[in-house]
């Protein structure tokens, strides 16, 4: 076992342990900061897969601001474990049934998409590396990169209109 | 020596680096606090603390004695492991970031060379900003986990202007690396020392004067410091987020609030002032020692943190704190569009200049 595998194992293991304990705390605001732990986990995955800017970028949008926002919201309605709505037990069962479902189909097309013979670049291949990425983005891809930034134009436009009205 | 394919040397020689920036951080934000008082005083025209020792020198120790022997009190009401983590992840987020500064010139031997700095990678400035942003964490944690309506208000308050300010912040920085084309720490700083323009005016304060003021001014608010100290408001929110802890939890919020000051004043040190540069020489030609030369770059960029460090502390004791509504029209109608203006304005004249 190299280095790289232990920090595989532990980054998984941390991933999946951070990803349960999101859905299975009674306390919202201890959802968040699991939700955080499993972010962490994840850039930590992106960096063993040599794709610094993806780790750091992860880090910046999602655990920096984005479940900043999320923390914000339930602080400010004071949500804890005695506010957290009782859910129907038959509404728990459907849930976890079409989870399951959904965990199949993922199977069921991953098995035979032809993934299984090309392995992972571990800290090799240098696509993630910003420069790359950069060149890739505003060559190849200009167009909808362009585009997918009009839509958040848009978006942002949208939640000013909606935060306007009185 | 090879334990799982790292030299045990490098681990060593990363360890006494590290141990190294986490002492000088700590000894550097204990005589901030000495400096503030001080300043303070000549500002206002009095003596400041002069009791301890000779000029008051030993002032820092006699107040973290006295946060240490307090008694820790914990709220019934609170959330006991949040409320432990809240000042952990503060003191954490502020140490952090000083990994990636070039502390000074390298050491070059025979046997190749010694960063003084913790890790030169790729991403460098964007750690710094990774670590900025989750740093929000532990005054939001705190302020929640204290279960008190002013903590939360504080925590609140500030997070929101900490998310705000980030923005101009990141604007400010892309304009710099148009201009050095990396994000590493130690080839920005080499760009600087090497530029075009020649010596000390190759600094990208010179360059980017905009960029520079804004970036200063959005540092100050992701420090809490007057003129955006709202979260610590006390006036309006008794004592903000921490108004909770006592003894050395407060401590520590206190000083990871110095030593964000310190590393906050390292990052524009090195990305506007020229980084361990020394100004109108050249100090290729001097032939001195390697460690020397490193001992000398190092003092410059002490120097120049100092100077720095001065102007938070003089900017705290001269101007009066802005409103909550002032401080976000300031970020966002001001700040960002200016922040933009400097970034089009960089890319235009940087095209045209190569044409």
């Amino acid at each position: 076992m190299n280095i790289i595998q232990i920090l595989f194992w532990f980054l998984s293991v941390v991933a999946i342990f951070s990803a349960l304990m999101v859905i299975t705390s009674k306390n919202p605001v201890y959802s968040v900061l699991w939700l955080i732990v499993t972010f962490f986990s994840i850039s930590g995955h992106y960096i063993l897969l040599n794709a610094q800017f993806l780790a750091i970028v992860n880090v910046i949008v999602y655990a920096g601001a984005i479940m900043v926002l999320f923390l914000f919201v339930i602080m400010l309605m004071n949500l804890n474990k005695e506010t957290e709505p009782q859910k129907n037990r038959w509404l728990k069962m459907a849930g976890a049934v079409a989870g399951g479902c959904l965990m199949l189909v993922f199977v069921a097309a991953l098995k035979d998409a032809g993934l299984k013979d090309q392995e992972a670049m571990v800290n090799e291949g240098d696509i993630g590396l910003i420069k790359n990425l950069g060149k890739e983005l505003f060559t190849t891809y200009v167009v909808p990169f362009e585009i997918s930034s009009i839509l958040f134009l848009s978006a942002m436009v949208g939640a000013v209109v909606i935060g306007k009205k009185e | 020596m090879i334990l799982l394919s790292i030299s045990l040397w490098f681990i060593l020689e990363k360890a006494i680096l590290i141990a190294c920036i986490i002492g000088l951080s700590f000894f550097i934000a204990m005589y901030t606090t000495y400096a503030e008082r001080k300043v303070a005083g000549w500002l206002q025209d009095r003596h400041g603390p002069n009791r301890a020792g000779p000029f008051g020198i030993l002032q820092p120790l006699a107040d973290g004695g006295k946060l240490f022997f307090k008694e820790e009190i914990i709220p019934l009401a609170s959330n006991k492991v949040l409320f432990l983590l809240g000042p952990g992840l503060a003191m954490i987020t502020s140490l952090v970031t000083s990994t990636v500064i070039p502390w000074g010139a390298p050491i070059v031997t025979d046997k190749g060379s010694i960063p003084l700095q913790v890790a030169d990678v790729d991403m460098g400035i964007l750690i710094v900003f990774s670590v900025v942003s989750v740093g929000v964490y532990g005054i939001m944690i705190g302020g929640w986990a204290s279960n008190n309506k002013f903590s939360l208000i504080a925590a609140i308050r500030g997070a929101s202007q900490m998310v705000s300010y980030e923005l101009p912040m990141g604007l400010a920085l892309i304009a710099v690396l148009f201009m050095t084309g990396s994000l590493k720490m130690s080839v920005i700083v080499d760009n600087q020392i090497h530029g075009g323009w020649g010596g000390f005016l190759s600094w990208h304060v010179w360059s980017q004067p905009l960029g520079f003021i804004i970036f200063f001014v959005c540092a100050l608010a992701e420090c809490n410091r007057t003129p955006f100290d709202l979260p610590e408001a006390e006036n309006e929110l008794n004592f903000g987020y921490h108004q909770e802890y006592s003894s050395m939890k407060l401590g520590f919020y206190l000083f990871a609030e110095y030593i964000n000051m310190f590393v906050s004043s390292a990052v524009i040190a090195t990305l506007f002032l020229g980084g361990y540069d020394i100004p109108f020489v050249n100090e290729a030609s001097w032939k001195l020692e390697p460690w020397l030369m490193s001992l000398i770059s190092f003092s410059m960029l002490m120097a120049k943190i100092s100077f720095l460090l001065f102007v938070f502390i003089w900017i705290r004791w001269t101007i009066p704190r802005f409103r909550y509504d002032q401080l976000m029209n300031l970020g966002w109608k001001k700040l960002i569009p200016l922040a933009l203006l400097n970034m089009i304005i960089t890319a235009a004249v940087m095209l045209w200049l190569k044409k």
